[in-house]
């Protein structure tokens, strides 16, 4: 069982960090939208609230890992131009998907949009971090300011799951691949 | 007792302050509204204009992107630091200061669809 090591950065990209940075603003916005509904604010332990703090310092690490690991080693693979002469795209996705018109919107569309809404999430959510942090004893006496978290974590949601959802679907129509062959398990050949 | 400004609520609460000011969350959540409008803004700057787009070419293999994202950060963090140095100890307009952020952010979602970027442009 082998895997290029291009494939296996695009996968940590995705399915490490971005696939994680979306879980965990899911759970997070669970929480927020919980805190909404309770009627006594929930006492926390130091030890909680050593966790609730590494949990957001992860959340946001992970987001900035994602965009940045996506925009400056997997993007640039994406969007190689192939050499005059080159019939075989395989190795160039961009030009892979945009050579048929069945395939050129996930580009056009996909790759267009996420390039960009990706970034949203990891602003937005250093903000809710940061937020949360600074008031984290006093934000249900803030409820406009935690009205607004909630909207920001909720849009990040969106804007990380359009990121990941086009990550996917353009990976599956026109894989990046290439570099080195990584050996993982069984003979290799 | 320590007459040093607090920091964070927690902070204000020790040192019997009792009301932590909103300025810094406002400061925060404004700034992150400007940072969500400027990748839509560039992004359709870079995107209409050939020589922006050159111009915003940080990082060649990356494309206009690398600039897009490096400036919509900078300048996020610009007007954060700016916002929270005035606003630090302030209790400011919060309504005021979140629907310009809601605002700010759908504008960024909003310039970063293709298709409505596109029909701006008239394509």
């Amino acid at each position: 069982m082998e895997i290029t090591l291009r494939a296996l950065v695009t996968m940590i990209h995705g399915m490490l960090f971005g696939a994680f940075f979306l879980m965990m603003i899911f759970g997070l916005v669970v929480e927020l939208y919980r805190s909404t509904q309770e009627a006594q604010p929930t006492h926390l332990s130091a030890r909680w609230h050593t966790l609730e703090r590494l949990y957001l310092f992860k959340m946001v690490a992970l987001g900035w890992a994602a965009v940045l690991t996506g925009a400056y080693i997997v993007y640039p693979w994406y969007r190689a131009v192939p050499p005059s002469g080159v019939t075989n795209l395989a190795l160039y996705p961009r030009y892979l998907l945009k050579s048929s018109t069945t395939t050129a919107g996930w580009h056009d569309l996909g790759m267009e949009w996420k390039e960009h809404i990706a970034w949203i999430a990891p602003i937005a959510m250093t903000m809710v971090a940061y937020v949360l942090t600074k008031y984290r004893l006093s934000i249900r006496e803030h409820p406009q300011i935690r009205k607004t978290v909630l909207v920001f974590a909720l849009v990040a949601f969106g804007a990380a799951g359009t990121a990941g959802l086009f990550g996917a679907m353009l990976n599956k129509y026109a894989p990046v691949n290439g570099g080195s062959t990584i050996h993982l398990v069984g003979k290799g050949q | 007792m320590n007459h040093t400004q607090p920091q964070s609520d927690e902070q204000a609460i020790a040192q019997g302050a009792g009301h932590f000011p909103n300025g810094p969350a406002a400061a925060a959540i404004l700034s992150a509204g400007v940072g969500c409008s400027l990748l839509g803004i560039l992004g359709l700057a870079a995107d209409a204009s050939k020589p922006v787009a050159k111009l915003l070419t940080f990082y060649l293999p990356t494309g206009p992107l690398s600039g897009v994202s490096s400036l919509a950060i900078l300048l996020w963090l610009v007007t954060w630091f700016i916002l929270a140095k005035r606003w630090r100890n302030r209790t400011v307009a919060i309504a005021k200061v979140n629907a310009t952020a809601f605002l700010l952010l759908a504008l960024g979602i909003l310039l970063t669809f293709p298709p409505f970027a596109d029909l701006l442009q008239g394509k």
